[in-house]
């Protein structure tokens, strides 16, 4: 049979952002498929440079609308490192806090997504209804539904009063019944079944050389997580249980997500009744001092990755970002090929994308070089006009 | 001449009983996305205005576009713009379609916002919007149409 590629985004009713595949099918089946990236490059690291640390904060939140707390937790911690601030316990506790609720809200939006994907509207609109009880919880933390940022240099910007404890306590109850029932909805009804087991399928072996991380890995039995490997903040003093599942395909992922957010339950609760007293932030000066910093922080989808350059001034040298999907993506390929062209939105979202947050980089990809990536000669005499404009001139500097 | 406006009737309020809305990332951050679809689901339920997701555009009355334009976007929104079916109109969502907000002025994103790119019909401003913004958006786009 002869071979047809299609392409797949970036706009298509299957992704909700603006991603492209490209995909060559033997009949249904994929032979070979591959990732474009770069629709959602904004250049948010470049922006950061410019702006100050304070500032810094509220564009690193909007890298992503989903994991916000995961982004700036991860930038915030490289700044106090440099800064040498140590903040509160109860503020630490308060960003674990946070995290969690942002765990639980994620995972289950991916649930809703997943549900979507199969083609199970019913479970969609519940879990989303369900979902609203966590952006209640989070806008009494944080004041916004989506955006909360409660980070603040040297600690967080609200405290949790006992009235808010108490409504959290409330809404977590309810959260862990309704996530209970769909841990089970999940993995029994068979509509679902049919639709994830031995689809999409990534081996132990494969996964650890791809680099997969977050719930992507833990499906496939690699037992992956930077709350376990090097607890950051108040981690080390709680208790809660690794999820791995050993099916290596998408009802896995279904399986792991499922029972984080049990587990997320958990923490919430056993922060909440940890609570130190004490101030919730510390003074931090605006100057940062010279020096560097990196730190991982484990995002709902996986192994967030921040560097963070300090030059003395109120604005940094540098910010990296290495977001979860970036890991991931690699994995996809593998994936798919071999699967069938009606499992694919399915596949792509099991790993939970976030475009917004991976999009770092423009992609050159010489093969389907095409006016719509920009070429390195694109990009560098952009470059150049860029700093011009700041009075510095590169336009002598040749590449070798 | 009196069957003629029966017909414009008629078409006016089955355009305004049942706008299909398109959703279209420009390259925004997910919060306004998601918020749009929050606004479909049960709490919100803008469905009950007779709204639907489409996934294709020439089946959208309304395209929804979220996030600031970017670079490799400009043309891919222009060009769905164009396939979209008379009359259509175009809702820009949250604080980045409508000005750019925080992107404004990064390298890879259109300077200014949504409506130097493709004409907009209703500005939907906060980052993210609420889901109650959008349904008074849409609801007040929907009484603009009934003239
Ligand atoms: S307006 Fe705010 S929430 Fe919406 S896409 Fe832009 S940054 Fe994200």
């Amino acid at each position: 049979m002869s071979k047809i590629s299609i392409p797949l985004g970036p706009q298509h009713p299957g992704l909700k952002e603006p991603i492209n595949f490209g995909l060559v099918l033997e009949g249904e089946q994929i032979d070979k498929a591959t990732v474009n990236l770069g629709y959602n490059h904004r250049g948010v690291e470049k922006a950061a440079e410019e702006r100050t640390y304070i500032q810094d904060i509220y564009l690193i939140e909007r890298v992503c609308g989903i994991c916000s707390h995961s982004h700036v937790t991860c930038y915030i911690t490289c700044v106090e490192e440099i800064a040498k601030a140590e903040i509160p316990e109860r503020a630490k506790a308060i960003r674990v806090l946070v995290g969690e609720l942002e765990r639980i809200h994620s995972h289950l939006l991916w649930l809703g997504i997943a549900a979507y994907e199969i083609g199970f509207d019913t479970l969609f609109m519940y879990v989303w209804r369900d979902r609203e009880h966590v952006l209640d919880c989070l806008e009494l933390v944080g004041g916004n539904r989506v955006h909360y940022s409660i980070n603040t240099l040297g600690g967080v910007r609200r405290d949790i009063t006992p009235e808010i404890k108490a409504e959290l306590l409330k809404r977590i109850d309810i959260l862990e019944a309704r996530t209970k029932y769909y841990t089970t909805l999940a993995t029994e009804e068979t509509t679902v079944l049919a639709r994830t087991q031995n689809v999409g399928v990534l081996p132990k072996d494969l996964g650890i050389r791809l680099g997969a991380c977050g719930p992507t890995a833990r499906a496939s039995g690699i037992a992956r997580d930077v709350r376990k490997d090097e607890p950051y903040l108040i981690y080390d003093k709680l208790d809660f249980k690794l999820i791995t599942a050993d099916t290596c395909d998408v009802f896995g992922r279904v399986v792991v997500r499922v029972l984080e957010t049990v587990e997320s339950c958990r923490i919430i609760r056993q922060v909440l009744n940890y609570l130190p007293e004490g101030p919730i932030s510390i003074k931090v000066p605006w100057k940062i001092p010279e020096g560097e910093a990196v730190n991982r922080y484990e995002a709902p989808r996986g192994e967030d990755i921040h560097y963070v350059k300090g030059n003395g001034t109120d604005k940094p040298e540098r910010v990296k970002v290495r977001a979860p999907t970036l890991a991931n993506y690699h994995a996809v390929p593998h994936m798919l090929e071999g699967g069938w062209l009606a499992d694919v939105p399915l596949v792509i979202a099991a790993i939970d994308p976030c475009m917004s947050c991976s999009d770092r980089a423009l992609v050159t990809d010489r093969a389907a070089a095409r006016s719509a990536v920009w070429s390195w000669e694109e990009m560098r005499r952009n470059g150049i006009e860029f700093y011009k404009r700041r009075g510095v001139d590169f336009s002598k500097v040749t590449l070798k | 001449m009196k069957t003629k406006s029966l017909k414009e009737k008629i078409i006016t309020w089955s355009r305004v009983k049942s706008p299909w809305i398109l959703h279209f990332n420009s390259g925004g951050c997910n919060g306004c996305d998601i918020e749009v679809v929050d606004a479909l689901t049960p709490r919100y339920d803008l469905e009950r205005f007779g709204i639907q997701l489409k996934p294709t555009p020439r089946h959208a009355d309304v395209m929804v576009v979220s996030g600031p334009v970017t670079r490799q976007q400009i043309k891919r929104i222009k060009r769905i713009y164009d396939q979209m079916a008379e009359p259509k109109f175009v809702v820009a969502v949250g604080a980045c379609a409508c000005s750019g907000g925080v992107f404004d002025g990064c390298y890879c994103v259109a300077p200014g916002g949504l409506d130097k790119v493709v004409p907009v019909s209703a500005y939907i401003p906060g980052c993210p919007v609420r889901p109650e913004a959008v349904i008074d958006g849409v609801v007040k786009l929907l009484g603009s149409l009934q003239k």
